[in-house]
């Protein structure tokens, strides 16, 4: 028996984490690659909304609960609803046989799949810590997101809310109908 | 246990694809949408750096940028959506081949 577990010794068994990190982080991947790869312009952009969900699901997972409903209702709701719009009133290149790529793309290829593969390197040869600190309960880190909010950054937030009004006030004035 | 390098090298893969979207996609909106996966990926770099630091519960600062950054996407896009149908209304196309007014 046990010369048997020596010939053929069990793979790892993963760990909670690792086994609900690695569908959910294999969703991401390849809802990204879709984003970029996929012929049909609608089919980016569904695959874009499948992205922001794996992302989600990656801050969820990282106990970040209040950031990951944020994503949902910011991007998937709301940016995402916008770029399907801006699809529907700009359909110039969603039929024929035109390429969707421009002359660039080989080397673009291999210069993002050569980037990909030096920061993968670089991060992988970092002794990086392997389990997060105990946070407390989650009232508590929402409460202290709050409090940070109006007492640290207070006046990011505050420029943050002019830039939001400032940019949707120019962007409604650019995108009107001038009849 | 999920090691942080987990994280980073997944926030890579989706910067990178990003980063060849906006590089090699001739539709504009398609560039929009790679410049948004650009931000997401650093924003998973953000929340797993804050949720890997030592005192994680007290200092969330990982958390507000990560905050912030969604925040200006959203105005960003928005900016970026009504300047794509503002050119598609006076020139027909967004094809960013055939937007080249500004070429020599």
């Amino acid at each position: 028996m046990e010369i048997l577990q020596q010939l053929f010794p069990l793979p790892p068994i993963p760990t909670l984490q690792q086994a609900v990190f690695i569908p959910m982080a294999l969703f991401t991947a390849f809802c990204a690659l879709m984003v970029v790869g996929a012929r049909n312009l609608f089919h980016n952009a569904l695959a874009l909304v499948g992205t922001l969900f794996g992302v989600a699901g990656i801050y969820a997972l990282l106990e970040a609960e209040f950031l990951a409903v944020s994503q949902i209702l910011v991007y998937v709701g709301a940016i995402s609803t916008l770029i399907t719009f801006a699809i529907m009133l700009t359909r110039g290149m969603m039929y024929g046989a035109t390429s969707q790529v421009n002359k660039q793309a080989g080397t673009a290829v291999i210069i993002t799949s050569l980037f990909f593969l030096v920061l993968a390197g670089l991060v992988s040869g970092a002794p990086w810590p392997t389990f997060g600190v105990e946070l407390g309960s989650g009232e508590q880190i929402i409460a202290n997101l709050g409090k940070l909010f109006v007492t640290t950054y207070l006046i990011p937030f505050e420029l943050l809310a002019l830039l939001l009004l400032v940019s949707l006030a120019g962007a409604i004035l650019l995108a009107r109908d001038r009849r | 246990m999920v090691s942080l390098s987990w994280y980073l090298i997944l926030a890579a893969f989706v910067f990178s694809c990003g980063l060849y979207g906006a590089l090699a996609r001739r539709n504009a909106i398609a560039v929009l949408m790679s410049i948004e996966l650009m931000l997401n990926a650093v924003n998973i770099n953000l929340v797993a750096f804050w949720r890997y630091s030592e005192n994680a519960a007290t200092r969330l600062d990982g958390q507000v940028f990560a905050l912030f950054v969604i925040a200006v996407a959203a105005a960003e896009a928005a900016v970026g959506l009504a300047l794509i149908i503002s050119i598609y209304r006076n020139r027909k196309t967004v094809d960013l081949d055939k937007l080249d007014l500004l070429k020599g």
